[in-house]
């Protein structure tokens, strides 16, 4: 397109673009900015940050000492262990219920599987801070079931459940051809092999789509987290990156290297899965 | 024979579709209506004893003065965010949709804060505005940077916009960009035949078939907006002097800071009410305009 261009506007057109390059790098060195401050000031010493917030490297030289302070006081491999099996276990459950509920709701057409479809996607409008105070006044008050992993997993996997059935449900009913299903029950298949062996591998996009969008969802949760785990040993990333700030506010440096390091995982899973992670987003919005 | 089909479907039912009604009611359904039923108590959150005490919370609802200030900042932060999330987003898509090198990178930098949580974008640009956009005022001398944003009410509830629209830019270019692409090329190839100027091309073919894409990040943007939380909370707590308190931390407080649940929950529906006709009102003005164009 860039070549055919030159052809019809000549000098113009690649002056034109030219500026738009510049302007688009300008603009995301801007967007980069807030980025790139923490992380050159997690290398610097506290009285040089205080000093000198945009000086590049500290006179002294590049440090570490506040990155293993920070891991250390963070309890930064605990955190993150728990926000991996929290994370994992909820995605995998969702995926596994929603799936078959999805397909469960689309070929079935009597009333039960319509009414519960319908109740689910109507349920989507319902912010989570209409429903957090019965939520804790429930299973806190009530069952006594607060600072468990397994608690906040088991409301991960209900609230994660509208969007998933719904996004289920409509690529089943556009791109799963029935004459399979039918083949299958020709063969002799149960229900569950059927689905098992025939539907879910085909649900493959689907599934991949939905597991970028829950896994940046739960990993970044904070609201629900902070009410039910009270107890250090249980936090995940974001809450225990919350406390951390509250004790070491004054101490920039390490508050820098703690961002940072809360930061890292999903930066890196970002450069691998670059193309994947934006397909994803994309595919849940206008599903969605 | 009839009653063996039935318990054959509810056995169906019960297998696939089981699971997953289970947690959705214990998680969604069954809280909802017990809030509902919490907002005519005046429970405390401790206490065993949860009196019936009629509407007296919806009146106080209706008292609360800090509440409604609460409600009235988000709305104008909604309004402000949205449109401005929505004009830049569509100008980079724009200029990442013409074909220039390394599209694909600057897609991915610009998407890049909406891999973070609320919390951790709030305080890295506590940073920013307190220690950083400071000191470059006071090197640049410029006014509007020497003192930090976050001790000043107006300039703490725009800050709290631009990080905003600083993360959801990112987000919303996505769609727009996916917009773009699927604009028929033999359209924009006659309209450049037809000799239209590549604005009137944006103008009368672009902006039109991309109806769709507004409807959808005008959503998104507006039903995020309004539950801001985590932002809120890390941002500027709702400093100063309590003045950048939006709505969803005004309920938080009440009912866990304050231990009043009834009323907490009673605004938490109200919040929901206002959401709710916002959401529902821009979706059919906005399905208006895409059967039109």
């Amino acid at each position: 397109m860039a070549k055919g261009r030159t052809v019809v506007g000549g000098r113009k057109a690649v002056f034109m673009s030219l500026m738009k390059q510049v302007l688009l790098t300008a603009v995301l060195l801007l967007y980069m900015i807030p980025f790139f401050l923490i992380l050159v000031n997690s290398f610097k010493r506290k009285i040089t940050i205080i000093k000198n917030p945009l000086m590049l490297v500290d006179p002294k030289g590049f440090s570490f000492d506040n990155y293993s302070s920070a891991f250390r006081e963070m309890n930064y491999l605990r955190a993150f262990g728990n926000s991996l099996l929290i994370t994992f276990v909820s995605v995998a459950f969702i995926v596994l219920f929603a799936s078959m509920a999805a397909y469960f709701f689309a070929r079935t057409r009597n009333f039960a599987a319509k009414f519960s479809f319908s109740l689910i996607v109507a349920a989507m409008v319902i912010p989570f801070q209409t429903i957090m105070i019965p939520l804790i006044s429930i299973y806190g008050n009530m069952l006594g079931l607060l600072n468990m992993r397994s608690t906040l997993i088991f409301m991960n996997i209900g609230f994660g459940m509208g969007l998933a059935i719904f996004i289920y449900y409509g690529f089943i009913r556009s791109g799963i051809p029935i004459s399979l299903e039918e083949a299958a029950i020709i063969d002799g298949c149960t229900p569950y092999q059927l689905f098992f062996k025939i539907v879910f591998p085909l649900l493959k996009p689907t599934t991949a789509t939905l597991i970028v969008l829950d896994v940046l969802w739960l990993w970044n949760d904070y609201l629900l987290p902070s009410l039910i785990l009270g107890k250090k040993r249980l936090y995940t990333l974001p809450l225990s990156t919350y406390t951390f700030y509250g004790t070491y506010s004054s101490d920039l440096g390490k508050i820098m290297a703690g961002l940072v390091l809360t930061i890292l995982p999903v930066i890196v899973i970002y450069l691998i899965l670059q193309k994947q992670i934006i397909s994803g987003v994309v595919a849940g919005a206008v599903k969605a | 024979m009839e009653k063996n089909a039935m318990s054959n479907k509810i056995k169906t039912y019960l297998m696939f579709a089981g699971p997953a009604m289970f947690f959705f009611f214990a998680v969604v359904i069954i809280p909802f209506f017990y809030g509902v039923y919490l907002t005519f108590t005046n429970w405390d959150g401790i206490s065993e004893r949860k009196d019936l005490i009629g509407i007296t919370n919806y009146i106080a609802v209706f008292q609360d003065s800090g509440f409604w200030s609460a409600l009235l900042l988000t709305l104008s932060y909604v309004a402000i965010s949205t449109i401005l999330v929505q004009v830049i987003a569509f100008l980079l898509a724009y200029l990442l949709t013409s074909g220039l090198k390394g599209q694909n990178f600057f897609r991915a930098g610009f998407f890049t804060p909406n891999l973070i949580g609320g919390i951790v974008l709030g305080f890295i640009w506590k940073f920013v505005f307190s220690k950083a956009f400071t000191a470059f005022g006071a090197m640049i001398s410029a006014p509007l940077f020497e003192s930090s944003w976050l001790s000043d009410p107006i300039k703490a509830f725009f800050a709290l916009i631009l990080v905003t629209v600083w993360q959801y830019s990112g987000y919303m270019m996505l769609i727009y960009v996916a917009g773009f692409v699927g604009v028929p090329k033999d359209l924009m190839e006659a309209a450049s035949i037809d000799g239209c100027t590549d604005m009137q091309r944006t103008r009368h073919i672009v902006i039109p078939l991309m109806a769709q894409s507004f409807s959808i990040c005008t959503f998104l943007t507006l039903t995020r907006c309004f539950m801001v939380y985590d932002l809120n909370v890390s941002l500027t707590g709702g400093e100063p002097y309590g003045s950048t308190i939006m709505a969803a931390l005004h309920v938080y407080q009440k009912a866990f800071k304050s231990k009043q649940y009834g009323l907490g929950q009673a605004e938490a529906l109200v919040l929901f009410v206002v959401v709710a006709v916002v959401a529902v009102t821009q979706y059919y003005l906005s399905r208006k305009k895409e059967v039109e164009a």
